[in-house]
């Protein structure tokens, strides 16, 4: 649990000698308590204090990553049960699982869905991020043959090797050498095995268990057999046990400083009805699951899943912003339309995005207004005619267009009088409401 | 290490809500937790999804949800009665977005009309939102209101412009009230505290905090839901004890993702599933976050969500 102020005072060397940079120890513990500062800045603190408030500072929650390269993840680290009162730190994975009873040409098609699963939405880039390879035949070569046929057609994805049987998991897990695979799993019949398996590996361990009880026990002891990477089943298998579950363990994690359970949980969700399962992947994107199973990725569900797991993870105090300048979109030349938005990302990239579907190049001029949509800004006085007409002043575009006309959001056309005021010379047109009528409103004009 | 769930109890709770009369009525709300938290504390009401119709056909709807009501949305009753009978909704939503002057304009004795044409059709409770058009609204929530006296209806939605109207209307007709103010804590809290301060029974009104689609904000509604139900059971804040309302359809049938043909984005695949799990997952979401009202417009999204609700009570 965090210490206060004084209680981390209490553990430096209290000489006031500033080589920290504070200029007293109670100052710098202070900065430390509000994880402003690193203790490595003192060098005279003790070796004893360093291990306290080591295990002090570690994140409630321990930082785990799967796989290796541009596609491995992290997850873990959160903090808070609300998102309200901070970000949430690691969004939670999205796997499918492929089963060692199909054929090669099915898991060979799961993995090429996989690999092609991402997508481009405001800026970010997201995927499918996981494959679970299970073990349903019970055969220890079927997984094994399962698993070639992931690692070679989806080398770069981090795999959740699913079986109970040590032996299966150590001849799969040796094609995903040097790729942080996870095993899962180890439950209370052979939970020394499979943590000698994953110890070998250097994989991490998921642990299954039948109830909060006895994860707690299987945690502690995967711990003391040298496992600390370790992912959670609390054998909750329907969306109320899954809110339970996972809402106590995040409370106990974070609140209660619990650390048997400070690791990632992992929540399977498939259901034969693939709008139910997105509906209960919604549930565990909502309540802190980090690892999602699904049985199936079709492009509408992931576009779905994806766009809820950005929402619930973005930080709530500052809302996703690009930088104010005036973009170029296609190969543009001095009579090229120019338009004008807000900063706020959603807003540039569904703009931007309809410019380019309507094959007009064009300028697209994004103000700074603190990253709020059209509406917002306009409302909250960051979007007005006086701003706009400076930040066109400003920004010396019209030296670079033949046509002195800036096309602004329909929202605001009130705003157009005004502005064309503050911009003598300047034709201001208004622009349709929705972006997604800006096509027509080109080829209307052409 | 043993295992000592570290449980809640809070000290305030959600007001019972009970709607509609006669053996269809129904109750939303009364739980001491948030929500689904049955682990800790008491439950006693599920959620509850009305399905939206509109007072004229839904024209501005878009094909594929618009598509299911061909045949039946040419006329209220028709299409009212498709939901209760055929799809057996629980309750009915009636848009009459047909009022709204830049619309057909339609005028308060139609409304009126369409209203007690409703009521005589339906069993299950009724819904009864204007067109958001703050001055039209009050003219016609007012008629509506008397019209359908003492079928306890929940009437919306009052807005810090028209409340006072509104909420007389409603009170003098025994009615619930949708207070909507806009994705902002503050501002609801003080509206509900101004419809009380007029006498309007607090444990009547229903909160709309205002709603966003999936993609489009859903974080800001998601988080100023959990913000207001925290606030009514941890420091039981009378305020904002009222049941939250989550008017989705509206708001999703209206992006991009409901939309936008497949063949114009090949990534996105199929636009009939896509748009049905838009609405389905800004539902639950919202659920998840504390609402216990949803109003939706597709059926197969509305199945989908009962079907995940049947899994969380
Ligand atoms: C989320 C939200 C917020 C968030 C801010 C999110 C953000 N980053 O901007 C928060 C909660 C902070 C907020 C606050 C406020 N909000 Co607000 N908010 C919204 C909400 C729900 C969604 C906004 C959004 O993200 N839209 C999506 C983006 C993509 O839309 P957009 O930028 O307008 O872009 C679209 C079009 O304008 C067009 N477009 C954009 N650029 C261009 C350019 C050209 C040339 C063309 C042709 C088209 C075009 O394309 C886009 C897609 O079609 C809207 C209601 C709604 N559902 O729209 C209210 C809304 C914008 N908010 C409103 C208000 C009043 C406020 C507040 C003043 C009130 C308050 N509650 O405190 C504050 C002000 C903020 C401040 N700092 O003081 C009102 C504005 C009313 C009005 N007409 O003036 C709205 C419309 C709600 C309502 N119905 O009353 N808000
Ligand atoms: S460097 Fe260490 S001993 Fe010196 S003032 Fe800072 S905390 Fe105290």
């Amino acid at each position: 649990m965090a210490l206060s102020g004084v209680e981390i005072f209490k553990l430096l060397p209290k000489t006031n000698c500033k080589k920290c940079g504070h200029p007293t120890c109670l100052a710098f513990a202070m900065k430390l308590a509000q994880r402003q500062a690193t203790l490595d800045l003192c060098p005279d603190v003790s070796e004893e204090a360093k291990k306290i408030l080591g295990e002090a500072s570690a994140p409630p929650i321990r930082p785990i990553t799967i796989g290796a390269g541009d596609k491995a993840v992290k997850m873990g680290e959160e903090t808070v049960l609300f998102r309200h009162d901070k970000k949430f730190v690691n969004p939670c994975v999205f796997a499918v699982e492929v089963k060692d009873t199909s054929t090669e040409g099915d898991i060979a098609a799961v993995c090429e869905q996989v690999m092609k699963s991402e997508i481009d939405r405001v800026g970010q880039k997201l995927r499918i991020d996981a494959i679970v390879i299970s073990n349903v035949s019970g055969d220890a070569s079927k997984l094994e043959a399962a698993a070639k046929t992931v690692a070679a057609k989806a080398a770069p994805v981090p795999v959740i090797i699913n079986t109970t049987n040590p032996q299966a998991a150590e001849a799969a897990v040796k094609l995903f050498a040097g790729k942080k695979p996870v095993i899962y799993g180890a439950n209370s019949s052979n939970i020394e095995a499979m943590a000698a398996v994953a110890k070998d590996s250097k994989a991490s361990l998921g642990i299954i268990a039948a109830d909060l009880d006895e994860l707690a026990g299987l945690t502690e002891k995967v711990k003391a057999l040298g496992v600390e990477d370790i992912v959670m089943d609390s054998g909750a298998k329907t969306a109320k046990e899954i809110i339970a579950n996972n809402t106590l363990i995040r409370r106990a994690a974070i609140k209660k400083n619990f650390k048997p359970f400070g690791y990632p949980v992992i929540n399977f969700v498939q259901r034969d009805d693939s709008m139910l399962e997105a509906l209960l992947a919604t549930v565990c994107v909502a309540k802190y699951s980090s690892i999602v199973v699904l049985s199936s990725v079709e492009k509408w569900k992931n576009l779905a899943l994806f766009t809820l797991r950005q929402n619930i993870y973005t930080d709530p105090q500052v809302p996703m912003q690009v930088e104010q300048k005036i973009y170029s979109l296609g190969d543009v030349k001095p009579e090229s339309p120019l338009f004008i938005t807000t900063n706020f990302s959603l807003t540039y990239f569904i703009v931007s995005g309809e410019i380019e579907n309507s094959k007009v190049p064009s300028r697209l001029a994004v103000m700074d207004s603190e990253g709020l949509s059209v509406l917002t800004a306009w409302a909250a006085g960051k979007f007005t005619a006086t701003k706009i007409a400076q930040f066109i002043n400003d920004s010396g575009i019209e030296k670079e267009v033949a046509n002195k006309e800036l096309i602004i959001p329909g929202y605001v056309a009130i705003l157009s009088g005004s502005i064309e005021e503050k911009l003598p010379g300047w034709k201001i047109t208004v622009g349709p409401r929705e972006a997604n009528a800006i096509p027509t409103f080109l080829k209307s004009r052409a | 290490m043993a295992f000592t769930p570290p449980k809640e109890t809070y000290a305030g709770k959600v007001y019972s809500v009970a709607i509609g009369t006669g053996d269809k009525a129904l109750t939303i709300g009364g739980e001491n937790v948030l929500s689904f938290h049955s682990f800790e504390g008491d439950t006693p009401n599920r959620p509850l999804i009305a399905m939206e119709i509109q007072d004229v056909p839904p024209a501005d709807w878009p094909e594929n949800v618009r598509k299911v009501f061909d045949g039946v949305s040419d006329d209220p009753v028709k299409w009212a009665r498709y939901c209760q009978d055929e799809l057996k909704a629980k309750a009915i939503a009636v848009r009459l977005i047909g009022t709204h002057p830049d619309r057909e304009n339609r005028s308060p004795e139609d409304a009126v009309k369409t209203v007690k044409d409703l009521l005589a059709a339906l069993t299950v409770p009724l819904i009864i939102l204007g067109s958001n058009h703050a001055e039209k609204d009050t003219a016609v929530l007012v008629a509506v209101a008397e019209a359908a006296k003492d079928r306890n209806c929940i009437i919306g939605k009052a807005q810090e412009a028209n409340y006072k109207t509104i909420a007389a209307a409603a009170m003098a007709n025994n009615h619930k009230l949708i207070a909507m103010s806009e994705l902002d804590i503050n501002l609801s809290k003080q509206l509900n505290i101004l419809i009380t301060q007029m006498g309007f029974d607090k444990e009547k009104i229903i909160t709309d905090p205002m709603c966003s689609a999936l993609g489009y904000g859903l974080e800001y509604t998601y988080s100023v839901m959990e913000r207001i139900r925290l606030a009514a059971l941890t420091q039981n804040d009378q305020t904002m004890q009222q049941p939250l309302l989550g008017d989705v359809g509206l708001y999703v049938w209206k992006v991009k993702e409901t939309q936008a043909p497949e063949s114009d984005l090949p990534s996105w695949g199929p636009a009939e599933e896509r748009g049905i799990l838009w609405e389905a997952e800004t539902a639950t979401a919202l659920l998840i976050a504390g609402a216990e009202l949803i109003i939706m417009r597709h059926p197969r999204a509305a199945a989908a969500v009962e079907k995940v609700i049947e899994e969380l009570v």
